[in-house]
């Protein structure tokens, strides 16, 4: 472990408890920011422990004072055992809350009906309490996921705001406060619709760990968590994103939050019909960064999206066989599907009729969330009653669609199998390369989302530590230890799928197949028995789309994924890899 | 068929100038026949006839969103209808090229990103990288061009810092986050930032461009031109080598239109307009 970054210095505190603020800047910020340069290379524990020590009192009490500068950091020496020993307690105890918050989410969701695709909106007036009104109806239309889009550019500020708040642009700052009140606003309709509707936002941009913190302890469910989407559309620097993003994952780990990638976003500027390889590719890589800091499979919110260009013949076939394959690559990742945007434009009619086809691809390919179009994406946030027309559409689709999964088989040679099978192909020649250069140069190569950025550009640079000798972060230490979770025997599988997948779907799951070796002429379609499907639901291996004997097909699930990385950076070693 | 009137056009939904238009729109009150009347009123004050509520919804618990057909008696004059826009002909790249050549005599330096907190490239470098946009190149491929392309989130002053540093000939500058007019006053910002600033060249073009942008919401902020949806490099080149070379050689003959864009300049603009860029004559801001 060679960095550590501002941002993770105050998560710490903040899961010390430390969350106030002050002359409108979070105590978290006052603190990390006072502390020279060389006492920081030790990590904010060393120090906080130390005035702790010495002064004694209520934490937060202490922050203040420090804040005020009636506390200085000159500490008086002393042993280690003294320093440490008040902060172990609170880590301790931080640790202890997110594991609980774990378990609360677990109960809420266990036993709860709730079909899949889980219908995903998003809504941004900039007023939370606005905000509240539409998620409300929202709900009551049919939605299961809230997700209040952030501020424009608020990843670009280097503290969390502080408190309600009522103006934003293009979307409403993520705050704790918001946290709380929109968390309050769905636990009350969630009682209503007898559904458990989960609450969205953004642990990303410069504050990543903190609002993973934040976002915890305020009951959130899912975070839009991607270094990966940072570096490439934000210009957020990739050694102080990768090293946020590791730390930010173990407490999403340890609280049992579902991440969202960003993989989708690459559409935006890349080609579809192109660049899937580089979604699939970064999946693969976004895998083994999470499994890294402890995030589960089940965990995984890996995005993908229907972005291919309408006018391509057959585009539908090459939506459904990447989709599918995505589905069946990731078969115990809450798969997270995005809809069309770029291909938006302003007549929302037709773009009503492409959202219609992408909720169709959505329930045959059994998404997990389904992240519902708007037909006023090209114009603005959406309106109440976009979203209105939006769940009414998603709900008469997936309704009517229920079980058409269930009843295809693919045809070996046809378009659908020969397109997962190119692309697959394709995406195991990128990951070589990236695994030739490293993942930073890759970046810095352009080989995502056709954009390219500098290891040592970008915005947060200068808030990356280099970690002296004497560096201590214990909450670091203790959710490294791997989560004790009491790993289900087969019979006992429904119980831990629960929470993604309640009974009745994991029953229907079918995952329809090609030829598991080369097909005889006559085999045209294969049917899988029953329970068969349900067991082929945890194995790596796509099997729709494999290919006996070509380890260009074989080769992603063993050689990349499960094996050795594409050498995705550790923090430990941002520039080692590059 | 009946010619439409161009002195009196109405909506055309069945047949002309049966004034027909469809609305949807939500009210904050839950469905009732109160509602559904309410929404009818509504449509009536504000001067539609034969109102159709054809469907009424509950959204949530306290919204009602409808769907509604209405005829117009109102009719417009399209013959006096004028909207500036850039004017400027479409010549082929050769003749592009050998126009700088011939009344520049050097390459046009071209800066270009979108500017503020906005993190949009899409659209820029449509317009600046080589590979362009359906099939036409972007600034990029033409030599006579020397483009920068600063991306996204570009602050105003940075932008300046670069137009002083490499002494630029026009700024184009793209803003597609729109909410609370956010783009207008970027852009606004720069112009005035552009006011204070000395050493730039008297010529300096600069150009707006995003999905909500045209070239008279352009000229109100202070720009020379504005470009919006569906807009092509090749319009942008042309643009700014006929409006440089006006520029630096004070007004010359306009050639004629060859190109879309003139295309759509049949109705004559109040004289003020006319000169493309009204504040041309003031000798430029630039300085
Ligand atoms: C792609 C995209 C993204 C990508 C951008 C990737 C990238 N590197 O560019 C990502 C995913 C990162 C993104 C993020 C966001 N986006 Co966005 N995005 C889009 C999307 C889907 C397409 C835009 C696009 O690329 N169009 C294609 C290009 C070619 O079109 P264009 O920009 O209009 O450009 C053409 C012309 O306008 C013109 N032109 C453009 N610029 C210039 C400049 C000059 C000088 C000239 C001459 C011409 C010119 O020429 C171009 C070629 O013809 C639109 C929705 C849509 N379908 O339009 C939303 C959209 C633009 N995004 C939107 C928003 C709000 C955001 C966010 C702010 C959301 C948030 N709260 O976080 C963030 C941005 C954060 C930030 N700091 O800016 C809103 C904007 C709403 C509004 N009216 O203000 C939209 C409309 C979606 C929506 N309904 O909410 N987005």
């Amino acid at each position: 472990m060679r960095h550590s970054t501002v941002s993770v210095e105050r998560a710490v505190l903040r899961l010390l408890g430390i969350n106030d603020s002050y002359k409108g800047k979070p105590l978290a910020n006052h603190l990390v920011e006072s502390l020279p340069p060389e006492k920081l290379a030790q990590g904010i524990s060393v120090w906080f422990g130390r005035a702790m020590a010495t002064h004694r009192g209520d934490p937060t009490a202490l922050a203040l004072r420090i804040a005020e500068g009636k506390i200085s950091w000159d500490l008086p020496k002393m042993d280690m055992e003294t320093s440490r020993r008040p902060i172990i307690a609170l880590a301790r105890q931080a640790v202890r809350r997110l594991e609980e918050i774990a378990e609360k989410k677990r109960q809420l969701i266990q036993g709860v009906h709730q079909a899949r695709p889980l219908k995903y909106v998003i809504v941004a007036t900039g007023n939370i309490h606005d905000d509240v009104v539409q998620a409300r109806a929202a709900v009551l239309g049919g939605a299961d996921c809230i997700a209040v889009i952030r501020s424009t550019a608020q990843s670009l500020i280097d503290h969390v705001p502080h408190g309600a708040t009522t103006q934003g642009f293009g979307g409403t700052y993520a705050t704790q406060e918001n946290f709380r009140i929109m968390r309050h606003a769905l636990d009350d309709i969630s009682k209503k619709v007898g559904r458990y509707i989960r609450l969205v936002n953004y642990s990303s941009g410069l504050c990543m760990p903190e609002i993973a913190v934040l976002g915890a302890i305020e009951g959130l469910d899912y975070l839009l968590n991607d270094s990966m989407y940072g570096i490439l559309f934000r210009d957020i620097n990739m050694k102080r994103t990768f090293c946020d993003q590791y730390f930010s994952r173990l407490v999403i780990a340890r609280a049992g939050i579902i991440i969202n990638t960003g993989e989708d976003n690459y559409l935006t500027t890349a080609e579809s019909f192109r660049a899937f390889p580089q979604v699939l590719g970064s999946h693969f890589i976004n895998e083994q960064l999470a499994k890294a800091a402890q995030v589960r499979e089940e965990q995984m919110g890996l995005g993908h999206a229907f972005e291919m260009d309408p006018t391509i013949e057959d585009s539908l076939l090459y939506e459904i066989a990447q989709a599918e394959m995505v589905r069946e690559i990731f078969p115990n990742a809450p798969l997270k599907y995005m809809p069309p945007t770029r291909h938006m434009t302003g007549d929302l009619f037709f773009g009503h009729v492409l959202d219609s086809l992408f909720n169709l691809v959505g329930v045959m390919t059994q998404q997990e969330i389904q992240l519902l179009g708007m037909p006023t994406e090209a114009i603005h946030n959406p309106l109440l009653q976009d979203r209105a027309m939006s769940l009414k559409s998603a709900n008469y689709i997936f309704h009517a669609a229920r079980s058409l999964s269930d009843e295809i088989s693919w045809s070996p040679n046809g378009k659908v199998i020969r397109r997962a099978r190119s692309v697959l192909e394709d995406t195991h020649k990128l990951l070589q390369k990236v695994n030739q250069v490293g993942l930073m140069k890759a970046i810095s190569l352009g080989y995502f989302a056709n954009m390219t950025r500098d290891v040592e550009g970008g915005r947060g640079l200068d808030g990356v530590i280099r970690k002296d000798q004497g560096y201590w972060n214990p909450l670091q230490e203790l959710l490294e230890r791997p989560l004790e979770v009491h790993l289900p025997t087969h019979g006992d599988r429904s119980a831990h799928r629960a929470p993604h997948h309640p009974p009745h779907r994991s029953q229907h799951r079918s995952a329809p197949r090609g030829p598991q070796r080369d097909a005889s002429p006559s085999q045209e379609r294969v049917e899988a028995p029953q329970g068969e499907r349900r067991r082929r639901r945890r194995s790596r291996r796509p099997r729709n789309f494999r290919r006996e004997g070509n380890p260009a097909v074989a080769g992603p699930g063993q050689e990349v994924t499960a094996r050795e990385p594409a050498k995705p950076p550790t923090p430990d070693s941002p520039e080692g890899t590059s | 068929m009946k010619k439409p009137d161009l002195k009196a056009i109405r909506p055309y939904g069945d047949h002309l100038d049966d004034g027909i238009m469809q609305f949807s729109f939500t009210l904050p009150i839950p469905p009732s026949d109160e509602a559904r009347e309410a929404a009818k009123l509504y449509l009536e004050k504000l001067g539609f006839t034969h109102v159709q509520i054809v469907s009424m919804e509950l959204v949530g618990e306290e919204f009602a969103f409808f769907v509604a057909y209405a005829q117009s008696e109102a009719t417009l004059n399209f013959t006096k209808i004028s909207v500036p826009k850039p004017e400027f002909p479409i010549i082929p790249h050769d003749q592009l090229l050998k126009r700088v050549q011939e009344k520049i005599g050097r390459r046009l330096v071209v800066i270009g990103g979108t500017t503020g907190s906005d993190a949009h490239t899409v659209g820029i470098d449509a317009i600046l990288s080589i590979k362009g946009i359906k099939g036409d190149k972007g600034l990029e491929y033409y030599p006579c061009f020397q483009v920068i392309n600063l991306r996204a989130q570009v602050s105003n002053e940075r932008l300046v810092e670069r137009a002083l540093e490499l002494k630029a000939d026009a700024l184009l500058v793209s803003q597609v986050v729109t909410q609370q007019d956010q783009h207008l006053k970027n852009l606004r910002e720069l112009t005035q930032l552009l006011k204070k600033t000395h050493g730039l060249p008297p010529h300096l073009l600069l150009i707006a461009g995003g999905p909500r942008m045209d070239h008279r919401t352009a000229l109100s902020v202070g720009f020379h031109g504005g470009f919006g949806p569906g807009t092509l490099p090749s319009q942008v080149a042309n643009f700014i080598v006929h409006e440089l070379i006006r520029r630096m050689h004070g007004h010359g003959k306009k050639e004629t239109s060859s190109g879309r864009v003139e295309e759509h300049v049949p109705h004559k603009a109040p004289p003020k307009r006319l000169s493309l860029f009204g504040w041309l004559s003031g000798g430029g801001k630039g300085s």
